[in-house]
């Protein structure tokens, strides 16, 4: 599904990613652990497409196809999600506008007839139940004045209506409480299927016990430097990241 | 000197004006040219004209235009058909357009020269009472040349039951369109009046001039929707006497033209309140200046203004608002808020509040911003699959739209938006 083979990038010629291997097969669950500035963000900048970095070797195949080469728009139409570290309001455009214009973009590029103004509103209702959301949110502003803890479940909100095949989570679980973090981990849960993957960065292991990793892996300056089984999380919770900052290689 | 071709020209134009035997009308007039001719049209050394340049007027003597002759079908695409419809064609009242029946006695309705027929005593002690020739001089223009126009009369408690529009309508190549319309809204009445102003020729002037006079506890809502085609030059003033307790709400959305100017100026009265909305939008080389002055002269006086503009290519805005407290206006309660996108790199806006209070117990507030759709914004939409450009598009729609969705007139609303998704293709919101 996703393969990245030593994968460079630098923001105003700095160098954040220096050699980053990975490859998420269908339906695996993988986590991204690291210390500050270690280069987890940009990880989910690049692959999402947002502009400013600069990947200066390597490669990103998804799916047979060259990520990079693509738009940002072709990427999520391709089924690349990305969940906000921090959302952004849209003032004046409302969550519904935004959902139903995201889905038949998504459609039109697979050849597909816009969606039904009914389906549609049944497939969204469905889904704010899911993530237990007040339906008045779907005509509120994308974002607007919504507390950190909605603007997360939004994001899983919009990633439910999508069906996307790759979710990538940036730090969703930063700035929830532990009832936020519950709904909005058991929205996650509920999209997890064979053919779907998911890529989580975080920066707490206690999210990783909400949302089960089959891979856990360590990023630091700019390098994968461990990965393992969901224990290795519980390692990392007592031992910190400094014993491993020696093993990059 | 500036305008001095139209002295020449127009010469002969007074034989054929309304109002030849009102020896008050006639002194008006005469005062008006006198006014006119020394300076002529208002140039950018005067501060009120700072960023506006007219010199496009005196390239082409503009002439008045005795034609009728309208598409209707054309014509039809901007009627409200829940209004009574007042038809101004080449800035003559056109009666076989004009649909007044809906509107029998709660409310008098005709055009200017009638009204100078049948009423010119009323008309001389309401002609020239909310602004002169000394306000500048397109005012003085007007008043020297106004050919026609329409005089709405909303009696004492009464109520329109329905919406009055007048359609300012060009359709002769380099025509002038010079009409007066006074609004008159007696005390507690309430009227909703639109008016829309549109071409079906590149080039021409409409040069017109509203004078609104506000009774005790009245309300007046005035939309003004300025749709002139893109090499036409527009200068449209609303100017207002507020009675005390009376209620003003504005919508400005200056939408065409070449050069565009509007004036929206009122004088409160004791706790009169005055709205001013705005939305300007310009691309290509338009020029749309809006200046805007609220004149709170007693106790107790309520203003908001909001205006947003967008401009984009080479287009510039001006947004000038004026705000003056006098001492006598204790208790004023005043916001002036003005937001700008610009969308091109040679986009510009100049914008310029100004308070000036005189009272030592008053709430003013205003504030100014110039911007850039964020790059943020735009990567968020585009990573939820749309592209660039309908991103950006979308994004300037919900800005401008902001102020569309004030108008309460759902069929204008409606009318509005249409304009609006032809400038920024997005799909409906």
């Amino acid at each position: 599904m996703l393969s990245i083979k030593n994968l460079h990038v630098t923001i105003n010629d700095k160098p954040i990613l220096k050699g980053l291997t990975l490859d998420i097969n269908p339906g695996e669950v993988h986590a991204i652990m690291g210390p500050n500035g270690a280069g987890k963000s940009t990880l989910s900048h690049v692959l999402s497409g947002k502009p400013g970095y600069e990947v200066t070797e390597g490669s990103v195949t998804y799916n047979g196809k060259d990520l990079l080469e693509m738009a940002p728009e072709i990427r999520a139409r391709e089924g690349v999600f990305l969940a906000f570290q921090y959302p952004v309001e849209i003032p004046g455009v409302s969550n519904i506008y935004l959902l139903k214009a995201a889905l038949n973009a998504m459609r039109k590029h697979h050849g597909l007839p816009e969606v039904d103004a009914m389906d549609f509103l049944t497939i969204v209702k469905s889904k704010v139940k899911l993530l237990q959301m007040d339906e008045k949110f779907l005509y509120r502003a994308v974002n607007e004045g919504f507390s950190g803890g909605e603007k997360k479940r939004n994001e899983i909100l919009q990633a439910a209506v999508l069906e996307p095949k790759l979710c990538i989570l940036d730090e969703t679980d930063s700035g929830l409480d532990i009832d936020a973090l519950r709904i909005v981990a058991e929205g996650v849960n509920s999209l997890r299927s064979a053919e779907r993957s998911f890529l989580m960065i975080t920066h707490y292991q206690r999210l990783l016990d909400y949302i089960k990793p089959d891979v856990v892996h360590v990023l630091a300056d700019g390098k994968i430097v461990k990965s393992g089984g969901p224990e290795l999380a519980l390692e990392l919770e007592e031992r910190g990241y400094s014993w491993l900052e020696g093993q990059a290689a | 000197m500036s305008g001095a071709a139209y002295l020449t020209e127009y010469s002969g134009l007074a034989a054929s004006l309304p109002g030849l035997d009102l020896p008050w009308l006639q002194g008006f007039r005469n005062q008006a040219l006198q006014t006119f001719a020394v300076n002529g049209f208002p140039g950018n050394r005067e501060e009120e004209w700072r960023y506006t340049n007219l010199s496009a007027l005196n390239k082409t003597v503009f002439a008045p235009s005795a034609s009728q002759v309208v598409d209707a079908d054309w014509l039809n695409q901007y009627r409200l058909e829940d209004a009574a419809g007042v038809v101004l064609v080449n800035g003559q009242f056109s009666a076989s357009l004009s649909r007044l029946q809906d509107l029998a006695g709660k409310v008098s309705v005709s055009s200017l020269k009638q009204a100078l027929q049948d009423n010119p005593a009323w008309l001389e002690s309401r002609l020239g009472q909310a602004v002169t020739s000394a306000e500048h001089n397109l005012v003085a223009f007007n008043n020297a040349w106004f050919s026609d126009g329409v005089v709405i009369e909303v009696a004492a408690k009464q109520q329109l039951d329905r919406p009055v529009q007048i359609l300012h309508v060009v359709t002769q190549a380099d025509a002038l369109a010079a009409t007066r319309n006074l609004l008159v809204i007696n005390e507690q009445a309430e009227a909703e009046i639109i008016e829309t102003y549109v071409g079906s020729v590149d080039s021409y002037f409409t040069a017109s001039v509203n004078e609104c006079l506000l009774g005790s506890n009245a309300g007046l809502t005035l939309y003004k929707v300025q749709l002139e085609t893109e090499k036409a030059q527009h200068f449209g003033g609303t100017y207002l006497k507020q009675a005390r307790d009376s209620r003003f709400n504005h919508h400005n959305f200056a939408l065409g033209s070449g050069l565009a100017r509007s004036d929206i100026h009122s004088d409160l009265d004791t706790a009169a309140e005055c709205s001013l909305n705005g939305l300007f939008v310009a691309g290509k080389r338009q020029h749309i200046d809006n200046h805007t002055r609220i004149n709170h002269l007693k106790p107790h006086g309520i203003s908001r203004e909001f205006y947003k503009g967008v401009l984009d290519n080479k287009a510039r805005g001006v947004f000038q608002g004026r705000v003056i407290v006098a001492e006598d206006a204790q208790r004023t309660d005043s916001e002036m808020n003005n937001r700008n996108l610009l969308l091109s790199a040679d986009a510009e806006v100049d914008t310029k509040p100004q308070l000036e209070i005189y009272a030592d117990d008053v709430k003013c507030s205003h504030g100014v911003t110039v911007g850039q759709l964020e790059e943020k914004s735009v990567f968020y939409l585009q990573s939820r699959g749309l592209d660039e450009e309908a991103a950006r598009n979308i994004l300037t729609f919900a800005f401008a739209n902001e102020m569309v969705d004030k108008v309460d007139n759902a069929e204008l609303k409606a009318l509005l938006l249409e304009q609006l998704l032809v400038r920024f293709p997005a799909i409906s919101l």
